[in-house]
């Protein structure tokens, strides 16, 4: 299977400079350069790229939405993994920080940006560190800094840590935390193409995403707009956690079957017991019950299916555990990151985390039911941004596909029992 | 209350820092960050000095500190265990590990060691499923804990 971002990622010293460039890192600036920007937008645009962060929206569109002729611009590298299940860019911010310091200057020379900032979640102290410790190598070697290469394009990058907050994963979020602010969410429109990082034009890119444009300018758009299905390009990379035997981030061609993920590459489940459900793209994505595992791993048949890619990240449930309690876990998650803004979302989640707990309690009814649905109905689509809809995908899901489950909790309630 | 200074080294730094944004403000979160590794806490007189550092009032500052779980104005241990206790660590037998890491330091969750070495806390999702379940300890990422691992673990703080 064709591999773009983890070809070389266990390759020991792969984080310093000498060892990346021996596998040919930063050869694309020199390709990039004798390019006009707008080809690079170009070829991004016919490549297919679709950002990895869980939108899924095109790159290339993305860049080609910048506010015209208004500068400065700036970049921002969304390195705020939070979303629950996944640990992808973990890895390649680990492992294989050249990479996006190649893909961050390719993205900054096509859309003439001359200031880029990788925000990471405040957890990731550790990698900050090893990032900063590959910027100064690049800046040593010229390929940061003041005319790169000779091409009159000059370029900065810095690393700035969050502080602990999922919600500022949230695009306009960051941006407000880049800025010394609260992350609260932004009204959109206008878009951060428009009026982003300190109301300039902005691109802001997952990782996963802009490490995979070395590859499109290396080795051309075709090639990349090879691999994958009709409307799903290239490869993802997938975090496989909870119950398997091998979990792990694993690099797979878009399209291939979720149970290849599973029961091959992850070795299947945990103790030989049986699947029971999994959550294919995050914590923020629809659950899907054993009999769908044979979904292709790409945006649209995920979606067909009633669910989503998002972030890559694939959370395996066996049928050892009641899918309400996976539920509850996911609902006080959250109830805790909810910033607390809007109505629909800062009460929402508390009252389905009191019911849903209630069920456990054994203190709950068949009505619960349907007072959880009218509630996830009142929350839907009804906040300002989409952590609301996220908290409400496992609870209408597991109550769609897992009724039973949550059914085992009004057998056997106590006489007496105040409802 | 004595004004708060910042040390030579603190200052060189936050200059460093400031160059890297075109507008001060965006050097809030690094500056209490910087604060908190060397304090362990943010202390009043601390949101002060940033605020006067960023000209931002003292109320901007922890109001917009307060948004944020790393911060803490009260004194934590010499070691901060948070552990995770979201999905992926739920399905591999967090719940039951936390327990044991509580009862380990004779403390309960949230709680810190009456020495004040451990602070311990239920952490959200830390983005490393893959070696659920996990713990991170001050900087540092520990996966595929057992019992025995997290015995060891602490153990070996001093």
């Amino acid at each position: 299977m064709t591999q773009i971002l983890f070809k070389d990622i266990n390759k020991k010293n792969l984080h310093t400079m000498k060892v990346y460039e021996g596998i040919g890192g930063y050869q694309s600036l020199k390709k990039a350069f004798s390019q006009k920007p707008e080809e690079i937008v170009e070829a991004v645009k016919a490549s297919g790229l679709r950002g990895r962060g869980g939108a899924g929206f095109p790159t290339g569109l993305k860049w080609s939405f910048l506010a015209k002729d208004v500068f400065p611009r700036y970049l921002c590298c969304n390195a705020d993994e939070s979303e629950p299940g996944t640990c992808k860019d973990r890895e390649l911010l680990l492992k294989n920080p050249h990479l996006l310091i190649e893909g961050m200057i390719l993205c900054s020379y096509a859309c003439r940006i001359e200031t880029g900032y990788i925000y990471l979640r405040g957890e990731f102290h550790d990698l900050s560190l090893i990032m900063d410790k590959a910027l100064n190598e690049a800046y040593a070697k010229g390929y940061l800094g003041k005319n790169i290469l000779g091409s009159g394009f000059n370029l900065e990058i810095h690393t700035h840590l969050g502080a602990g907050a999922y919600i500022c994963g949230e695009e306009s979020a960051l941006l407000n935390s880049l800025e010394g602010g609260r992350g609260e969410p932004r009204m959109k429109p206008p878009f951060p193409a428009v009026e982003g990082l300190y109301s300039k034009p902005t691109v802001i890119n997952n990782v996963e995403t802009l490490c995979v444009v070395p590859f499109i300018v290396n080795e051309g758009a075709d090639k990349h707009a090879a691999l994958g299905t009709e409307k799903s390009k290239g490869t993802k990379l997938v975090s496989v956690s909870g119950h398997v035997k091998k979990p792990g981030n694993y690099e797979i061609e878009l399209g291939t079957p979720t149970s290849e993920l599973i029961f091959n590459m992850a070795g299947g489940i945990q103790n030989d017991n049986k699947l029971k459900a999994f959550i294919p793209g995050g914590s923020s994505v629809p659950m899907l019950p054993a009999d769908k595992v044979d979904t292709p791993y790409d945006y649209e048949s995920l979606a067909a299916a009633g669910t989503m890619l998002g972030s890559g990240a694939l959370i395996v449930i066996d049928d050892s555990i009641n899918i309400v309690e996976a539920t509850l876990r996911l609902i006080s998650f959250y109830m805790h990151e909810s910033c607390g803004k809007c109505t629909p979302c800062r009460e929402g989640t508390r009252w389905l985390h009191q019911i849903v707990e209630r069920i456990m309690q054994n203190k709950g009814q068949l009505e619960y039911i349907t007072k959880l649905e009218d509630i996830c109905d009142n929350m839907a689509f009804k906040a300002f941004c989409p952590l609301a809809d996220a908290c409400v995908a496992p609870v209408v899901s597991s109550i769609k596909y897992f009724r039973s489950d949550y059914e085992e909790y009004f057998k056997n309630v106590p006489a007496g029992t105040s409802r | 209350m004595a004004k708060y200074k910042f040390t030579e080294d603190q200052e060189k730094e936050i200059s460093d820092i400031l160059g890297k944004y075109p507008v001060k403000t965006s050097a809030l979160l690094p500056l209490l960050t910087l604060v908190q590794r060397s304090d362990q806490l943010v202390s009043p007189g601390a949101m002060v000095a940033i605020g006067e550092k960023l000209d931002v009032s003292p109320a901007y500052v922890q109001s917009v500190m307060s948004f944020y779980t790393m911060y803490h104005t009260k004194k934590v241990g010499k070691y901060m265990i948070l552990f995770c206790i979201n999905i992926s660590c739920q399905l591999n037998g967090c719940d039951k590990l936390l327990e044991h890491t509580a009862r380990k330091l004779n403390i309960k969750v949230g709680e810190t060691t009456s020495d004040e070495k451990f602070t311990l806390h239920r952490e959200e999702c830390l983005a490393a499923c893959t070696e659920a379940p996990m713990m991170r300890v001050n900087d540092t990422y520990y996966g595929n804990l057992t019992e025995q691992r997290i015995d060891q673990i602490i153990d070996s703080l001093d």
